[in-house]
């Protein structure tokens, strides 16, 4: 029996009378893949930002490989395997795609503290950043301007550069958002490779129901804040809760709304 | 092709600095000492705004406390040149150690607006502090004696200063510019286009900012320590807050995107100024026109807006 990487225990987040997150239990083991869902608002962003170190919880501890790493400030964590992508594209728009990824390179190797290197001559950086950017699909862009590739490129090169601090546990938030279908199926394709490669465990956040279960090895179903049940892609599609608030089949709720959230 | 023109342009500049004193009037002797002095201060400042994307409004602090200590060393202790500069790019460096360890946890405006009351704190002591400082009057009726390290020059010829400190502001800007283009210097572009994807890479900004605003307040500091021969005194205007807009508005005229843009702003606004100043008292309507036109509609600044279009041209 291994023991999981991520022990969230009592997570809760609020935000004066609101609450975001509400006692949250989860443990994730290592190499697998795991889900989030749940409506707009239901606090899987909150919940990220706890677990990277953007947000302070109110309540709860979060420990990492048997660390307690409960609030501790974002470079902290990111140094002890834990990466992170945002829902909106957060990237180094003026640099060119391989200085994308060549900035987290040097920030994991340490070079980011050589006042007297030649960046632009730092090989190994280089060839490691292109490899990684083949490995995403979009080596052929690496010496364009990041910020005037394509949505769709923009959220892979996201993905390399949170990739390149070699983390153990990975974040996603929504990574298939805005995309289109093509892009959708190849970064649904791309991190499946990721995640069979054993190399990471990944957390996921998702709307799109299709991504979620090609992708999942189990689900965390969230609402208003709260964890309504975790277990595996079966168990969740035939939970009769989860059905009610999330899959659409809610009788109270208005039928086109709940085609919309059906087919999705 | 384009990068060996840029070289042999860079290279004629020198040689035209070089040839300067020989082919120009006697007075543009001053003018160019001023535009290379308060060029490496521009530059040392867009290393913290055009570079790291942090908006000081406090540098005249390093710049004046790095007059001050020459001209006292030079009034009490007669050392040479080479020495007190040295102690001025150390002192602007602690400076701005000190005031930056206190700014740099703050963004955009308040950081600007705690660098500026930093400067405001700064002036105000060496204006007050009369038994230090000698108060308004400043320190002045200092001599210069040797150059150091051997070297026999008449540092009091306008000529041989001027060449002293050409070759000064030659090595500084070479530092500082391997400075820029180094790993340390992409992480501070990186913080300035998003510093929190760059605190998600693992690095803590603060300390990124810190050493910026520390190496920046070194190379204003030796900057104003050159001010002292050439002014012949260090008096608390250069450490008042409009001292600060200098270098600020210097950058934003060449262009903060490239590295030598402060230079060529430096140029632009000491030249600007002494012809302006020359026929009307004017001079800060004008220069408060061509600032606005700048930023309207040339944001990258005269060399900026000339390299983006040249570089881009087939």
């Amino acid at each position: 029996m291994t023991d999981p990487i991520l022990k969230i225990h009592n997570l809760t987040k609020r935000f004066g009378g609101n609450t975001a997150v509400s006692g949250i239990n989860l443990q994730v083991m290592p190499r697998e893949t795991l889900a989030i869902i749940g409506p707009n608002g239901a606090g899987k962003t909150t919940f990220y930002n706890m677990v990277s170190g953007r947000m302070r919880p109110t309540e709860g501890s979060i420990e990492l490989n048997g660390h307690d790493i409960t609030g501790l400030k974002p470079h902290k964590i990111s140094r002890m395997g834990v990466s992170r992508s945002f829902q909106i594209n957060n990237i180094f728009p003026e640099m060119t795609v391989r200085q994308n990824v060549e900035v987290a390179l040097s920030a994991f190797h340490g070079y980011s503290r050589k006042l007297f290197n030649i960046a632009s001559r730092n090989r190994k950086v280089q060839a490691e950043a292109d490899e990684l950017l083949q490995r995403l699909s979009i080596g052929e862009l690496s010496d364009q301007r990041a910020g005037i590739i394509s949505y769709g490129d923009k959220r892979l090169l996201e993905i390399a550069v949170v990739l390149a601090t070699r983390p153990k546990l990975v974040l996603l938030d929504e990574p298939t958002a805005g995309m289109t279908p093509e892009e959708t199926r190849r970064v649904t394709r791309l991190i499946r490779s990721l995640a069979d490669s054993g190399d990471y465990t990944f957390l996921i956040t998702e709307h799109d129901m299709g991504v979620v279960f090609d992708l999942a090895d189990r689900i965390l179903v969230m609402h208003r804040g709260e964890s309504l049940v975790v277990g595996t892609v079966e168990e969740v599609k035939n939970h009769p809760e989860v059905k009610k608030a999330y899959l659409g089949e809610n009788d109270e709720d208005d039928e086109n709304n709940n085609d919309t959230e059906a087919a999705v | 092709m384009k990068s060996a023109i840029l070289l042999g342009a860079l290279v004629l500049t020198i040689i035209l600095l070089i040839a300067l004193p020989w082919v120009v009037p006697y007075f543009y002797i001053f003018i160019g000492t001023e535009i290379l002095i308060m060029g490496l201060f521009a530059a040392s400042f867009n290393l913290v705004f055009g570079y790291t994307g942090m908006l000081s409004f406090g540098h005249a602090a390093f710049f004046g406390i790095g007059t001050y200590a020459t001209a006292m060393l030079l009034l009490h202790l007669q050392w040479p040149l080479l020495a007190c500069l040295a102690v001025s790019m150390g002192v602007g460096s602690l400076l701005a150690l000190v005031i930056g360890f206190l700014s740099v946890r703050l963004n955009e405006v308040y950081f600007a607006m705690l660098t500026l009351a930093f400067g405001m704190m700064v002036f105000s002591i060496a204006h007050m502090w009369r038994s230090v400082t000698n108060g308004s009057d400043g320190i002045a009726g200092f001599t210069l004696g040797a150059f150091g390290l051997g070297i026999d020059l008449t540092l009091g010829n306008p000529a041989v200063y001027y060449h002293v400190v050409l070759a000064i502001v030659i090595v500084a800007s070479l530092v500082l510019y391997l400075i820029c283009r180094s790993s340390f210097g992409q992480i501070l572009q990186a913080i300035r286009q998003n510093a929190e994807r760059v605190s998600f890479c693992g690095l803590n900004i603060r300390h990124y900012r810190l050493a910026a605003f520390t190496i920046s307040g070194a190379f204003a500091g030796l900057a104003g320590g050159m001010m002292a021969p050439f002014l012949r005194v260090a008096s608390p205007e250069m450490m008042h807050w409009s001292t600060s807009a200098e270098p600020i508005l210097m950058s934003i005229l060449g262009g903060t995107g490239y590295f030598l843009g402060p230079f060529v702003g430096s140029a632009l606004f000491v030249l600007l100024e002494t012809w302006i100043t020359s026929i009307t008292q004017a001079w800060m309507l004008f220069l408060g026109i061509v600032l606005a036109l700048m930023v309207v509609f040339f944001r990258r600044g005269i060399l900026g807006t000339f390299l983006d279009w040249w570089l881009d041209k087939k």
